[in-house]
């Protein structure tokens, strides 16, 4: 039950395979066709993908766990990125240092503000980390300039110090892992398909796969089952003997270094940083995410940084021209009628998508994707097998895992 | 002294604005418990309110005037509001003029009606869910509210401006003894002060004065007991969360004048105010006014030049700070009832 | 030998004095009930007992050492472990869950970082878990939600996560209140079961007269915040006092 067990470790070699091909899974259109703006099989979309997906899986261990909403996740993947770029600016282009960077400054950052929050619980604690986050957003805009280069962003010159490196010559150089570009991307070509294999994009996946796997371990822990027992009951944790701040603020920490970690990911793939990666917007951002994919559960917080990126990237491409094309074939004022009555919905109107789809998440499927996923099962199940059949009843009824 | 007067002017437009909403958030906390992530969503349609008054009274004819040519020597186009054409040119003009005032009128059915809607149709079904569900809901509630306002309005600010009698600043310094031209004041805030003024001390005679009001206030106290009672709580509840609703968004519809309305400046309130809320208590009427107004006049002498010089970025993070104090010091906040929501 | 003193213990709320003037001596070993009427503080004195609340004055000493100014859990890792009166239990984690969390808590103390070990690993833990399941016969619900269980099994699994962790003072808060007839002698034979195994002291809360007769050592009666009478079982039945001030109560 609570072991690493057979299925865990099923879910682990699944998460894998779909890392390692998901550049082709992820372009099953031809490039010549039409429809191959469905495609999703581009470096830059994939890095998204599991990037995201680290800073979910670590927001999750936080909220999926403890039960803490923390409204100020950002901050600490905004220190993440500024910390990964200084150190392409001073030491080198080498992802090792920034990255190693990233998660201690994330880290020790969550350490700050955790000690700080967690004093409180419920919303006022909510509101501790919004008010932080907030603060660490205008400072990085107004008086961290020297260090966050304000409004531009940080970014990289031909003048950095690179003490490792040598002298830069003519364009800026590109982020490595001991000599391999990040950039590197071999295209294979298969008949009418196309599909990108890019270097920083199989690095990334693989620290995903590690940071997943640390987190089932987390999960499966007695220290995973002690954050459980603080969402449950913090009553009877103190009355049994155990001290709940030192276990949230792991739980903080940990999530904190994951956010890092994805920061300094973030800068790895392309070397800039800005303060709107620490707007309470992309706080709320990680928050849908985990939610959507659903709370608690391991698998969930991936599925909601892949679904929402995902459907950002090709919804905000539909616009009214892809729109005629699709109900071309319908007659005209039907044409005309179906196209405006889609289009608030798609293009730049992606975010009130998202808001609705979040809200019904809410509302019907406080479980998420995952949830959604196990509910059809039951019902397939149901219809398979005889009702009222106690094993199937049972198996209804386990909790989310 | 007068430096000191000018910021604390300064200060009381923001922060009618925070007291207006934090006002309307604590008193949906404190009568149905919800904690509302939309309520700067109904700010920012309040503000709204005023520009689409503004749009349907600049409706205009068009119509081709002979008499006069444009410089290419064609006839000339020219567009006259319905409503000129209605109450004539100087009538017509003026209520053109005072749209703003008037969205007032246009705001309060449309803001009770945007409130009980979503009372109704989403916030009661989340009264026994926890609380990260109602801000969860509520936020993504705030996200559709704010694109569809996008929808319709675009994403560039839209400048509204208030009447002509109130446009421009005078010399408020002169007029309590000051030297001239050291509190030059612009009008607008301050009837946006008396404003707010007022509609505080609505709410506040509303809930002492009014039979309605006095249930509402035992039912923020005990919840319970009232409904024993037999009396139906639940229906006066909706209807406080209208007048809430309509609260935010008078607040929005006089703000307009004072920062052209964009879609997202509900948002910006909204961290802001609920900090507000915080820090005068949860669920405490008179401690939300307070500091809202507290907390608008101390952003105002954080951006004093002399200040800034002394502590860089202080404007930026003031009440962030202040508000972690509280929270850590007093979490009941400045006028909190003890053991309301103390965790 | 005493484990537990109380001396001069009271407690006030606002214009209520909960508790008066509190002194109580508990024998190692023994069983103490504590009964009295609805309101005679006796919830308060618990509470005052594991950190809940923090009397105005007087002492609490436990086994030599003030447990006043303590934080719960630092009175839980002393040896004095609580069952309240409506169950504290993890609601929304397994049975056996349940029963592990006490038993970590009592190997590992108040924080361990165990983030990289397995529970399944954990074979102490897990048979020590199953071990006390069985003792409470809730081995067969081990899977199911502890928030699902019926009153009377989550009564008996908060008590199973209490003598997990081998407590040297048990506090029990009417361990039986809302206990069919058969669930409440099968907990006074469980409790009366622990005591013949092992060396554990109970203090106990109850209402229900049978309970305190059938396992009392000795009784003492509160009445308005400050004791009437301590003594035996025998005694206490004919003490007129108690008869006045709270068997008469409960005889109509």
């Amino acid at each position: 039950m609570q072991s690493f067990g057979r299925k865990d470790t099923i879910l682990l070699i699944v998460v894998a395979l779909l890392v390692l091909l998901a550049p082709v899974i992820l372009n099953p259109f031809p490039q010549a066709s039409s429809l191959a703006q469905f495609n999703a099989g581009y470096p830059d979309l994939m890095q998204r993908f599991v990037i995201f997906g680290i800073f979910a899986i670590g927001f999750n261990i936080l909220f999926g766990l403890t039960g803490y909403l923390s409204f100020g996740h950002a901050a600490f993947l905004g220190a993440g990125s500024y910390a990964a770029v200084w150190m392409f600016k001073l030491l080198s282009m080498n992802v090792i240092p920034a990255i190693v960077l990233a998660v201690v400054v994330g880290g020790l950052f969550a350490a700050l503000i955790g000690y700080v929050s967690l004093r409180r619980s419920g919303i006022y604690f909510s509101i501790l980390t919004l008010a932080f986050a907030q603060m660490s957003f205008a400072l990085a805009y107004s008086v961290l300039t020297p260090l966050t280069n304000g409004e531009t962003g940080l970014q990289l010159s031909l003048s950095d110090p690179r003490i490792f490196d040598p002298a830069a010559t003519g364009s800026l150089p590109t982020t490595n892992l001991f000599g391999i570009d990040m950039r590197a991307t071999t295209t294979i070509f298969a008949g009418p398909w196309e599909f990108q294999l890019n270097a920083g994009y199989y690095m990334s996946g693989l620290i995903m796969l590690v940071a997943f796997w640390l987190s089932i371990r987390i999960f499966r822990s007695p220290f995973g089952m002690m954050l459980r027992a603080v969402k449950s009951n913090q009553q009877r944790m103190s009355y049994t003997g155990l001290s709940t701040r030192p276990y949230t603020l792991a739980a903080f920490v940990i999530s904190g270094m994951y956010a890092g970690l994805a920061g300094g990911l973030l800068a790895a793939m392309d070397p800039l940083a800005g303060a709107e990666r620490m707007q309470w917007t992309a706080s709320g951002e990680v928050v849908l995410m985990t939610i959507l994919g659903g709370a608690g559960s391991l698998i969930g917080p991936v599925l909601g940084a892949g679904f929402i990126k995902y459907f950002e990237n090709i919804f905000s491409k539909i616009n009214d021209s892809v729109l005629h094309t699709w109900f071309g074939a319908l007659p005209d004022g039907l044409e005309t009628a179906l196209v405006t009555l889609v289009h608030p919905f798609v293009g730049k109107g992606w975010h009130l998508t998202l808001g609705l789809l979040f809200m019904l998440v809410v509302i019907f499927l406080p479980g998420g994707l995952v949830e959604g996923g196990r509910r059809i099962r039951g019902v397939v199940g149901r219809r398979n097998r005889k009702a009222g059949d106690p094993e199937a009843r049972a198996a209804s009824k386990q909790p989310a895992e | 002294m007068d430096a000191i007067l000018l910021q604390i002017l300064n200060g009381l437009d923001k922060g009618s604005a925070y007291a207006l909403i934090a006002l309307g958030l604590t008193l949906i906390f404190g009568t149905l418990g919800v904690v509302n992530f939309a309520h700067g969503a109904l700010f920012m349609i309040g503000a709204f309110c005023a520009v689409t008054l503004q749009r349907i009274l600049t409706l205009s004819q068009t119509t081709i005037d002979e008499t006069r040519t444009d410089f290419l020597g064609n006839p000339m186009q020219v567009d006259t509001p319905y409503v000129v054409l209605w109450f004539g040119e100087s009538t017509g003009a003026a209520i053109v003029d005072w749209a703003v005032p008037l969205a007032i009128l246009f705001a309060i059915p449309v803001m009770l009606i945007v409130g009980v809607v979503m009372e109704r149709g989403l916030i009661q079904h989340f009264y026994k869910r926890p609380h990260a569900d109602q801000i969860l809901v509520t936020f993504g509630l705030a996200i559709v509210l704010q694109e569809i306002i996008k929808a319709f309005y675009g994403a560039n600010p839209i400048p509204t401006p208030a009447p002509q009698a109130f446009r421009g600043s005078f010399d408020f310094g002169v007029l309590v003894g000051f030297d001239p031209n050291t509190i030059i004041y612009p009008y607008w805030r301050l009837v946006y002060f008396a404003f707010a003024a007022i509609i505080i001390a609505a709410v506040f005679a509303f809930l002492r004065y009014t039979t309605f009001g006095m249930v509402v206030r035992a039912g923020m106290a005990d919840r319970e007991t009232v409904g024993l009672l037999g009396i139906n709580i639940d229906r006066r509840f909706t209807a406080m969360f209208g007048i809430a609703a309509a609260v935010a968004g008078l607040a929005g519809v006089m703000y307009a004048p004072i920062n052209a309305p964009n879609y997202h400046m509900g948002m910006d309130f909204l961290v802001l105010s609920f900090v507000v809320v915080v820090v005068g208590g949860m669920g405490s009427l008179a401690g939300a006014v307070l500091a809202g107004f507290l907390l608008g006049i101390l952003e105002s002498f954080a951006s004093m030049t002399a200040v800034i010089d002394l502590i860089p970025g202080i404007n930026q993070i003031i009440i962030y700070l202040v508000a972690i104090i509280v929270l850590l010091a007093r979490p009941r906040g400045l006028m909190g009832r003890r053991g309301v929501m103390e965790e | 030998m005493s484990i537990l003193e109380v001396k001069n213990v009271g407690k006030r709320f606002g214009g209520l004095q909960a508790l008066g003037d509190v002194n109580l001596s508990i024998a190692e070993n023994s069983c103490h009930a504590i009964i009295g009427p609805n309101g005679a503080g006796k919830s308060t004195l618990l509470n005052c007992l594991i950190g809940k609340l923090i009397p105005d004055t007087g002492s609490v000493m436990f086994d030599g050492q003030s447990v006043l100014g303590r934080k719960p859990h630092e009175i839980n890792q002393m040896g004095i472990s609580r069952v309240f009166q409506t169950p504290e239990i993890f609601a929304d984690l397994s049975v056996w869950e349940n029963v592990m969390i006490p038993i970590f808590a009592k190997r590992d103390g108040s924080f361990r970082m165990h983030a990289f070990e397995s529970v399944a690993r954990e074979r102490k833990v897990v048979d020590g878990a199953m071990q006390m399941l069985d003792d409470v016969n809730m081995a067969d619900k081990r899977d199911l939600l502890a928030g699902s269980l019926s009153r009377g099994d989550k009564r008996r699994l908060e008590m199973a996560m209490c003598l997990s962790q081998n407590p040297r003072l048990l506090l029990l808060d009417e361990p039986t209140a809302g206990m069919a007839r058969a669930d409440t002698n099968n907990t006074i034979e469980l409790l009366r079961e622990i005591r013949t195994k092992r060396d554990i002291t109970m203090v106990i809360i109850e209402h229900d007269m049978h309970v305190v007769f059938s396992l009392a050592d000795r009784i003492t009666v509160l009445a308005q915040g400050t004791p009437l009478v301590e003594d035996t079982p025998d005694r206490i039945k004919g003490h007129p006092k108690v008869q006045e001030a709270y068997l008469g109560e409960a005889a109509h």
